[in-house]
């Protein structure tokens, strides 16, 4: 009985010493890899609202390139930014550029822009506002309005579903939507897609999402009575869309060049971006300087 | 590998062999045990440098960090800002733990009691691996579980919009349920026996035995098997960020949504840089976290020493 425990030990721990030599063999592989621009790993850290349109590309890029590992992680654009900063990831995703950020050093991080999102807001479904006029948008966001009744609705009181500070998405609704006014203490959900959820489950909530995570379980509304639409947005009528930017720390090289050309390759930029929501920047017939 | 290999050694060796025996397994106890002190040492002096930065290099003031509600880390200072302070967080933590431990530590006792006295056969044999069981679910399930049912119940049978204060307390009263049960059955099963008997004896009945003898016997392991509970309780990040609503506002009833100092952490961690302010208000709400759990081991301490 004893002796059969103690030979299951030295198997297991055979098996454990076995799995780690196995393991830390691949890791030498792909290190040695990294001179040869479609092999290794990449950590991509980021934008929740980038996440969907990086996920699908990566995919993509792996199935082409099977030596390749592209990890992709959400967290919120701060956290893109401060991560690539640090060297924990390779690219950071982020919807605001690096010099808006408090404590990033910008002058390290090379930026490049891959397409525009655009950012609905969207409600509970069962709230039946079509529409909405920035002053109203700005009233409910900064609290003074606190029942949709005021502003044409029904009797229901105003739930507001925010994203954290750090979060691109939300500075982006603050920049173009609310004027750079202060947002009301509201509850705060940490990715897109928890936020929709919450959105969709809770009477009377109302938030804001990019373009990708909306969907028929939420309610999209018009700013001014333009919807947030492909035309309107590269038209420039509806105005609340941001930048996508890929950050590295320098310029970028081996595998990371490789990846981000991939990303501004017609592959990527005729089907999985319009596919998903986002906008080609070359549809873009407006800019936005810095 | 067995004695008889070693017999033909001389009994000096064996001697010396234990001797050998004797001090590499001393040494290696002695080197376990201070690689742990060392670690808990280095943790605390790790999060305190880093807390009370906020204080000695951002200059913010006790005051502003502990008393005031104004969370403004990323405001520019021509906005007024930028300002940490703290104490939504801190009533938040507060609140759902001491709720938890409430609605918990009754029921646990009196379970502990069903268990020890009412129904041993029983209670040993079905209740006990159920609170087991209860104990290994991770919290992102019982976050989950309240998620989906609880947060929809509150709002449509109680009021509020479901992420509350109530939700969070509930879940983690149940969570610390298996604390407080496990550590009160032992402190209720390790009473002498006489004492029952003697109480018996003198013609009390089994209730009366039960509250005015066991009870009261049992009472520094119920304390802390409860401050246990209150500490998991006041330590627990995931299961309540995902009920609770993450307001930071200080809540004014118990269907407000509120948030913790935990989930305060776990939500910003990512987007601040080491070394700025925000980031070194984050660590000093760890201090706290710290602070907290110090002073529950300590009250643990005195109670069974005078118990």
């Amino acid at each position: 009985m004893l002796k059969g425990r103690k030979y299951l030990f030295i198997f297991l721990t055979g098996l454990f010493i076995f799995f780690i030599v196995t393991f830390t063999g691949c890791g030498k592989q792909k290190d040695n890899g990294q001179t040869s621009p479609v092999s290794g790993t990449l950590t991509i850290v980021g934008s929740t609202a980038m996440q969907p349109l990086v996920e699908e590309a990566a995919v993509k890029f792996q199935t082409k390139n099977p030596q390749a590992q592209i990890v992709v992680q959400g967290g919120g654009s701060g956290t893109g930014l401060t991560q690539v900063v640090q060297g924990a990831a390779d690219i950071g995703n982020s919807d605001i550029e690096a010099h808006e950020k408090e404590g990033i050093d910008a002058s390290q991080l090379t930026g490049t822009k891959i397409c525009v999102v655009g950012i609905a807001v969207v409600t509970n479904p069962n709230l039946k506002v079509k529409n909405l006029s920035k002053k109203q948008l700005k009233d409910i966001f900064t609290g003074k309005v606190t029942n949709w009744k005021e502003i044409g609705g029904p009797g229901q009181k105003v739930v507001l579903i925010n994203r954290p500070k750090g979060s691109g998405t939300r500075i982006t609704f603050k920049k173009f939507a609310l004027d750079g006014a202060e947002e009301a203490k509201g509850m705060e959900s940490d990715s897109s897609g928890v936020a929709r959820q919450i959105i969709s489950k809770t009477p009377g909530a109302v938030g804001y999402l990019a373009l990708p995570y909306v969907n028929d379980t939420v309610n999209t509304l018009s700013i001014d009575g333009y919807a947030p639409t492909k035309v309107n947005i590269t038209s420039g009528t509806y105005p609340v869309w941001a930048y996508q930017y890929m950050y590295t720390k320098g310029r970028p090289t081996g595998l990371k060049k490789t990846f981000l050309d991939y990303m501004l390759s017609t592959e990527v930029q005729a089907t999985i971006v319009p596919d998903l929501g986002y906008i080609p920047i070359t549809a873009m017939k407006v800019t936005r300087d810095k | 590998m067995t004695k008889s290999s070693f017999s033909f050694k001389t009994d000096s060796w064996l001697a010396k062999r234990k001797k050998y025996h004797e001090i590499g397994g001393k040494a290696l106890a002695f080197s376990c045990a201070a690689v742990v002190i060392i670690l808990t040492l280095a943790l605390v002096y790790f999060i305190s440098t880093k807390g009370l930065a906020t204080f000695f290099i951002n200059k913010v003031s006790f005051n502003e960090f502990f008393l005031s509600t104004q969370w403004w880390p990323d405001r520019p200072p021509i906005n007024g800002g930028p300002k940490v302070g703290a104490l939504p967080f801190i009533i938040g933590s507060l609140a759902v733990s001491m709720l938890a431990v409430l609605v918990s530590a009754p029921l646990s006792i009196l379970v502990a009691v069903f268990m020890v006295e009412i129904a041993p056969v029983w209670g040993q044999r079905i209740l006990q691996p159920a609170i087991e069981l209860l104990a290994g679910i991770p919290s992102v399930v019982y976050g989950y579980v309240g998620l989906i049912l609880l947060v929809p119940f509150i709002r449509d049978y109680i009021g509020g919009n479901g992420f509350s204060i109530l939700a969070g307390f509930l879940v983690l009263a149940v969570m610390i349920l298996p604390t407080i049960i496990s550590v009160s059955t032992d402190s209720l099963r390790s009473q002498p026996r006489q004492w029952k008997e003697a109480a018996f004896a003198l013609g009390s009945t089994h209730w009366q035995v039960i509250r005015l003898v066991l009870l009261p016997a049992a009472r520094s392991g119920i304390i802390t098997g409860i401050v246990l509970g209150l500490a998991r309780a006041f330590g627990e990040a995931l299961a309540v960020q995902m009920v609770i609503g993450n307001t930071r506002k200080i809540p004014t009833s118990i269907l407000d949504p509120a948030m913790t100092l935990t989930s305060a952490i776990t939500m910003d961690m990512g987007y601040t840089t080491t070394g700025s302010l925000w980031n070194n208000a984050l660590w000093t709400m760890s201090l706290v976290l710290l602070g907290f759990s110090f002073f529950f081991i300590l009250t643990i301490k005195i109670v069974s020493k005078r118990g």
